[in-house]
């Protein structure tokens, strides 16, 4: 190198190139635009695979706390305005279908006669709250293993009756390995109560293994499918896996 | 030059790497603005050629990627996480908050100072600079043990004496500059403690993020709540260290920023030992 006298030009010029992208999405509160916003949602599905395939394992149980423990209050959370209900309670039935061989209509006298799990354990809000409650449901395992899925399904999708002001509707896309997790659940009960309208009455999908947005509440459909569903709040960024 | 370091019993006399006999030349007193009397810049073409220090190689490449890909890792991951901690800007849980010190207890962070616009873009940014903040770290310090140069930068026992001599001369109470290797006590100090940090930083920020799957990691920290927090403080430390570094090149050895971008070094510290 012959000019090694002090910063030369042209190390500014290397310093200016480090520091002014980084300057730049520091200063815009840039969420990526069109250049990296697809790259951005690549490597978050990069962090889905290591998330699912490397460090979820299969049975490891979420830390239980005694009854003793639970939150004073568990925040509700819905996308429709009102607080969703049922006008007709009694003639609702989760549908079970997609990739099965066997599809069926659950009623919730149905559900509450499968084998039951109950825990008390911390809910985990991707906001970064936890709340320790007790949930009680029959685990989705024991629901797939009575409708059959095929080898194929490779998926699966909740969907809801919670819908926003534009009429979409609350819905989560997960994998099976988290599906099948045995505290994977079909909750009908909330410490110790009758799920009420403000968790998801009738039933919601509840586990301790995964971040609260992908819990669907106001259950009214469980679908196997071979390709990704994706959800609400992941189609428009959140981390598809929500696993924790 | 004698300084009662380098003839006592100080600790750089224990110190078994050889230290090269390095001449300092006297320092004012007087802390000079960068770019009054560059010890070495564009201006230094105008000093007579006699005066010139020598050309050295002070930082190898691995240490020059990973140093800049870790500035800009850590600015975003910083930016983004102030952005993730907009979402619920307490400690604890819900309607139950910890009483942990936090003066930034439901902070609103200006704009210029979040990345991601929302929490899902904040999450975003943050997930996938982890990746070359960690990497970085781990080929940083890969390369450190497997060069030996660890032995110039971390902070042993016996740097506590020189370190103390070192801040006698900031704070003038002492004339000399202590003598030194590459990096004198205090440089080590804080250059062992930003790398622990950094480590901690990117633990904790893997208890928070898979406290279930990675629950032992979780516990280690005193379980979710306080992991984050101690997250969050890592934060804090990252900025003042961040300041307090940048401060210190441009003030006290701007040589060291070129050395830092293409590994040569015209200052008037030494490169090696």
């Amino acid at each position: 190198m012959a000019d090694h006298e002090g910063l030369s030009r042209r190390d500014f010029v290397r310093l200016g190139l480090i520091a002014a992208p980084a300057s730049l999405v520091a200063a815009c509160g840039w969420d990526g635009g069109p250049i990296l916003r697809p790259g951005l949602a690549s490597i978050s599905r990069g962090n889905d695979w290591v998330g699912e395939k490397i460090l979820l394992a299969d049975t490891r149980l979420a830390r239980q706390y005694p009854p003793s423990a639970r939150s004073r209050t568990m925040p509700n959370y819905h996308v429709a305005s009102a607080t969703p209900t049922l006008d007709d309670p009694a003639a609702w039935a989760l549908s079970v279908g997609g990739l099965v061989r066997k599809p069926m209509r659950l009623t919730l006298p149905m559900l509450q006669a499968l084998p039951r799990v109950t825990y008390t354990v911390a809910h985990h809000c991707v906001e970064g709250w936890t709340t320790v409650a007790t949930w009680t449901g029959v685990p989705v395992r024991a629901v797939a293993a009575l409708a059959e899925p095929t080898s194929d399904a490779e998926y699966l999708r909740f969907d809801s009756f919670d819908r926003d002001s534009h009429g979409v509707t609350y819905y989560n896309g997960w994998d099976v390995k988290s599906a099948m997790h045995p505290e994977t659940i079909l909750a009908y009960a909330f410490n110790d109560r009758p799920l009420m309208p403000d968790h998801g009455a009738p039933v919601r999908l509840y586990s301790p293994v995964k971040l609260g947005y992908k819990l669907t509440k106001y259950l009214t459909a469980m679908t196997f499918t071979r390709e990704r569903p994706g959800g609400f709040w992941e189609d428009q960024g959140y981390p598809w896996l929500g696993g924790i | 030059m004698e300084s009662p370091l380098d003839s006592g019993p100080g600790a750089i006399a224990r110190n078994p790497v050889p230290v090269e006999p390095v001449s300092f030349e006297p320092i004012s007193a007087e802390p000079k603005p960068f770019g009054s009397v560059p010890e070495s810049g564009p201006l230094s073409e105008t000093v007579a050629p006699q005066l010139r220090r020598p050309l050295v190689k002070r930082h190898h490449w691995i240490v020059r990627l990973t140093h800049w890909v870790n500035a800009i890792a850590l600015t975003g991951l910083i930016a983004s996480g102030l952005q993730i901690y907009q979402a619920f800007p307490h400690f604890g849980e819900k309607g139950n908050v910890y009483a942990v010190p936090n003066p930034f207890d439901a902070a609103h962070f200006p704009a210029w100072a979040r990345l991601g616009g929302w929490l899902a873009g904040g999450l975003q940014w943050h997930f996938a600079l982890a990746w070359p903040f960690v990497i970085s770290g781990v080929l940083y310090l890969g390369y450190m043990i497997w060069s030996g140069e660890w032995r110039t930068l971390l902070f042993r026992p016996r740097d506590v004496r020189p370190a103390i001599q070192m801040q006698l001369y900031y704070l003038r109470l002492r004339r000399e500059h202590p003598a030194q290797g590459k990096h004198n006590a205090l440089q080590k100090g804080a250059y062992t403690f930003i790398i622990a940090l950094g480590a901690i930083g990117a633990l904790t920020g893997f208890a928070i993020y898979k406290p279930v799957q990675l629950w032992w990691l979780t516990a280690l920290f005193g379980g979710y709540e306080l992991a984050r927090y101690w997250h969050f403080v890592a934060v804090w430390l990252f900025v003042g260290f961040i300041v307090l570094h940048v401060a210190l090149v441009l003030l006290v050895d701007p040589a060291s920023l070129r050395a830092m971008i293409t590994g040569w070094y015209r200052g008037r510290f030494p490169s090696h030992g």
